[in-house]
């Protein structure tokens, strides 16, 4: 199998004396989809942040590609080909649709604010930032919804537009905390079908909860209980493992 | 309207034309208005370009600074060490030296002020123009609290500043060109992004913008445009002195944004106007029995600017625009 795109190794993130992931190893490929899940306060969302560069790590380390992330600024790694998404939405409401998916696009080109050039051209009218904007709504089906006020928009749509923001930025790695929270069936299904779609070619990291979802999706399944991995494998054998079964998947 | 609110950042065809006539109105008014008059305006254009480039910042971007003045005082200062006591200096090269001090001088306290957030971004642009405030203040050789004289005008050698109607179109030339300037620099990609940390500054970190490089840019930007109106004000007065970055001129500043409406420039330069006229207005209240009632203006201004933030949250420009909607809406 070739390289990993993203691989994290022995990571550890400590809030005082508690251990928020403790010890953690994940490995991300192309075309496969790793899935993340675990009860409340498991540590998922840590490691998310971790991995995205929200937070630093207390000890362990990243790479990226050919890089080494550890330490490195969410824009750095954002730039270096990694894609997040948030549980809890997290886009600008204020802007249309539209703005929203079009400034993420915008990373993509030469940024320079230092340079006066950069003053005094049109956003709006840069065809690069737009063909990607425009490719980034398609895909995330919102290409109706553009002119819509994205703090107007419904739920669901504000779930699909935080994942059009993120595939604007064409990231190799995408890390998806918990797409399909509060959506209906009918939404949830669709996201699915989107994830399944952008999966060739991207490696893809999913936090979620859905176990519908999860058993569609899955190439791989980690289970994380109090910061720590306790199962990871294919899913067909963590849905068979006692210990999961006793720690989370049992509860349903 | 159900959507959050957001600034005005499109000017309304409405707005646009009631702009236009003011500009008008700016254009033809040394041949009606007298020589007071005259100066008066000129110092509200100039006040304007100040509470423009403090728009950027505040409007635009988010980063409300209580220490704008010290970047207007430098260029002030900076034309007046320029100035030899007998003679004129030349334009061309002393507002690019003035403009580029006041820059490097936000770009300097930049560096470390635009790490902060919220709050704490507000007390250390204000601390930072104390500090610059006291550098002058205190030292003789920069002229300590009394000021330093200019005693000419800059020589233009094309156009005579000497003559106060030609100072006051140049004046209003360079506020109309800040003002397109800023238009234009708005719907950059460098004040799309501005306006996105503004919305949502983590966010923009997330899609790999350096939130840092752009909020320092910024500030230096911002800067240098206050420069500008600085050079303009000590020229106009021909005297500067520590008040012009003192705590109270970063604070009117920020009252004229706040009373014509943020992020959009234009607000700034109503609310510059509106501002200067108030001041005027409540300077010459006349005494009631032995009250001094225009003594006591900073407490009108207050009340009024309480009153249109309770009244008019999006300044007098968003209340012009829900004014002109409503009317239009009546029409249809």
């Amino acid at each position: 199998m070739s390289e990993a795109l993203l691989s994290a190794k022995n990571l550890t993130k400590k809030f005082g004396g508690l251990a928020a992931v403790n010890d953690v190893s994940i490995d991300l490929w192309r075309d496969r989809i790793h899935v993340v899940i675990g009860p409340n306060g498991a540590g998922k969302s840590t490691l998310t942040n971790l991995l995205s560069g929200d937070l630093p790590p207390t000890s362990g380390n990243i790479t990226l590609g050919a890089y080494d992330v550890t330490r490195a600024a969410p824009e750095r790694i954002s730039r270096r080909g990694l894609g997040r998404s948030y549980q809890k939405t997290n886009i600008f409401p204020t802007f249309t649709v539209w703005d929203n998916v079009r400034l993420a696009a915008q990373s993509r080109v030469a940024q320079q604010p230092w340079n006066p050039m950069r003053w005094f051209q049109s956003a709006a009218g840069d065809a690069r930032v737009n063909e990607r904007a425009e490719a980034a709504l398609e895909l995330a089906g919102l290409t109706g919804r553009r002119k819509a006020i994205a703090g107007a928009a419904s739920h669901g749509e504000q779930r699909q537009l935080e994942i059009a923001m993120t595939l604007a930025t064409e990231p190799q790695v995408l890390l998806l905390d918990e797409p399909l929270a509060g959506m209906g069936t009918a939404e949830a299904e669709r996201m699915v079908e989107l994830l399944l779609r952008i999966k060739p070619r991207h490696a893809m990291m999913l936090v979620e909860h859905d176990i519908d979802a999860i058993f569609a999706l899955a190439d791989h399944l980690t289970v994380m209980v109090n910061g720590t991995v306790i199962a990871s494998g294919l899913p067909a054998d963590i849905r068979a493992d006692r210990g999961v079964q006793a720690a989370y998947l049992g509860e349903e | 309207m159900s959507a959050p609110q957001s600034h005005l950042e499109t000017l309304p065809r409405g707005i646009q034309i009631v702009l236009a006539l003011g500009v008008i109105a700016l254009a033809v008014f040394p041949f009606v208005g007298t020589d007071f008059y005259q100066q008066m305006v000129t110092r509200m254009m100039i006040l304007a370009i100040f509470a423009m480039s403090l728009d950027l910042l505040q409007g635009v971007t988010g980063l409300v600074s209580l220490g704008h003045a010290a970047y207007f005082g430098v260029a002030g200062y900076t034309l007046a060490f320029l100035t030899p006591e007998g003679e004129a200096v030349s334009l061309w090269w002393t507002l690019p030296v003035a403009v580029l001090a006041a820059g490097a001088a936000a770009l300097v306290i930049g560096f470390f002020v635009v790490r902060t957030k919220g709050i704490y971004f507000i007390m250390v642009t204000m601390a930072f123009a104390q500090m610059v405030f006291y550098l002058f203040f205190d030292n003789r050789v920069l002229g300590g609290s009394d000021g330093i004289y200019i005693n000419f005008k800059p020589d233009a050698g094309l156009f005579d500043l000497e003559n106060k109607k030609v100072f006051y179109y140049f004046t209003l030339f360079c506020l109309l060109a800040v003002y397109f300037f800023l238009r234009r620099l708005l719907w950059s990609p460098f004040g799309r992004a501005l306006a996105g940390i503004r919305v949502n500054e983590h966010r923009m970190r997330a899609v790999g913008f350096g939130s840092f490089s752009y909020k320092l840019t910024a500030f230096t930007l911002a800067g240098a445009l206050a420069g500008l109106a600085g050079y303009l004000w000590g020229a106009q007065t021909g005297f500067v002195n520590p008040e012009l970055m003192g705590f109270h001129q970063s604070a009117h500043v920020i009252m004229m944004i706040i009373l014509g409406g943020m992020g959009n420039f234009a607000g700034a330069i109503v609310g510059a106007f509106a501002f200067e006229f108030m001041l005027e207005l409540f300077k010459d209240l006349p005494s009631i029995g032995g009250f001094n009632v225009g003594k006591h203006w900073q407490m009108w201004m207050g009340l009024f600017i309480v009153l249109v933030i309770c009244f008019a949250p999006r300044g007098l420009l968003g209340l012009l625009q829900k004014l002109m909607h409503r009317k239009g809406a009546g029409n249809e």
